[in-house]
């Protein structure tokens, strides 16, 4: 996320490949829509999603709370 | 895995049994964070039952037991009664709580003993293979019920309000942030309070009830079979019809609590009063 456009913290979405099952809950109830599903698959087989926009994520946290293995992590990384 | 995952859970227990999808996952995430802002990971009693939603204590590492198919009230009025400064939260499915375990819900929201029954209500039996439950919607097809499920479903709310239960609340697992902010207000709560989650069951009741294996499809089907507190009573009776009430229905800080009442009790009878 650009704070105020001033380009101060971007935000990282991270997904743990260990433990995703790629039921997409985070896609589709992304606020922004900035996640989509990629063709990167776990070691299980899983598919994996992928931050198509992280410039306009608003740190919701939706994905997080609603991850049912608790795999998606927002960082807030202040440069 | 994210901060809240990274402190509270057994690494050792995962993955998860649950399937991709489900909603139990959701719920145990949003009852840590409740546990996680009130600071109380080393005064809890997790009590877990037979089924899918009864597994979600297994994975948090603190103070489990993980109790018969139906029986998870009993055991936590035995942990609470025998050590009342704990916090006991209970996680319990719609057919262990509601069907197996129907007549010690009764009776434990009738004592209004402090304690906090986190209801998982995926709508079906999903760990033995899709089965009718008590809240299975009426003419819904389940493996056991082909044509339709002829009987009428229970409200857990309602009986537990009937019954004596001081805080109800219910929410979808759809709406993360409310319901982690229920659990924490039940869990503050002094007596029996009861949140109901509406969870997905995209294996079972997904695919042979609604036909659709999609979560996110039929957690919109879930809420979208749900009315807020504040517009049903502006509703007309026709609105509301068949749909399910969602938020805080009940809260009622005056009725007396069970193990202070007991407490009294014994010291009257002891004459240490």
């Amino acid at each position: 996320m650009t704070d105020n456009n001033t380009g101060e913290t971007m935000t990282k979405i991270i997904f743990d490949e260990m433990y995703c099952k790629g039921c997409a809950l985070c896609i589709e109830h992304c606020t922004k829509k900035i996640l989509e599903m990629s063709d990167k698959k776990t070691s299980k087989g899983y598919s994996v999603p992928q931050v198509i926009d992280p410039e306009k994520c608003s740190v919701c946290r939706m994905c997080e709370q609603i991850c049912p293995e608790l795999c998606v992590s927002v960082q807030e990384d202040k440069k | 895995m994210n901060p809240i995952g990274e402190k509270y859970l057994r690494k050792s227990a995962l993955p998860s049994i649950w399937c991709p999808g489900c909603g139990s996952g959701t719920v145990l995430s949003a009852a840590l964070r409740a546990i996680d802002e009130l600071n109380i990971i080393d005064k809890v009693g997790l009590v877990g039952g037979i089924g899918c939603a009864g597994w979600i204590p297994v994975y948090i590492n603190a103070d489990v037991m993980h109790t018969l198919h139906g029986r998870t009230l009993p055991f936590a009025t035995g942990l609470k009664m025998s050590d009342p400064q704990r916090k006991v939260i209970v996680f319990s499915g719609d057919g262990d709580c509601l069907g197996i375990g129907g007549n010690h819900f009764i009776h434990t929201a009738r004592r209004n003993i402090d304690m906090t029954v986190i209801l998982v209500n995926n709508q079906i039996y999903g760990m033995t293979g899709g089965q009718v439950s008590p809240c299975t919607p009426s003419i819904a097809k389940s493996k056991t019920s082909v044509f339709g499920n002829p009987e009428k479903p229970f409200d857990s709310t309602e009986i537990a309000k009937a019954a004596g239960a001081t805080y109800i609340a219910r929410w979808s697992t759809g709406q993360p942030i409310q319901l982690a902010r229920a659990i924490k207000e039940a869990i503050e709560h002094n007596g029996f309070s009861l949140v109901e989650a509406l969870s997905q069951c995209p294996t079972q009741a997904g695919r042979v009830t609604h036909g659709m294996a999609d979560p996110t499809k039929l957690l919109n089907l879930l809420r979208s079979n749900t009315i807020s507190v504040k517009k049903a009573q502006k509703a007309t009776e026709e609105e509301r019809a068949g749909k399910l009430l969602i938020g805080t229905i009940y809260n009622n800080d005056e009725e007396i609590e069970f193990s202070d009442s007991y407490k009294t009790m014994v010291a009257r009878a002891t004459g240490s009063e």
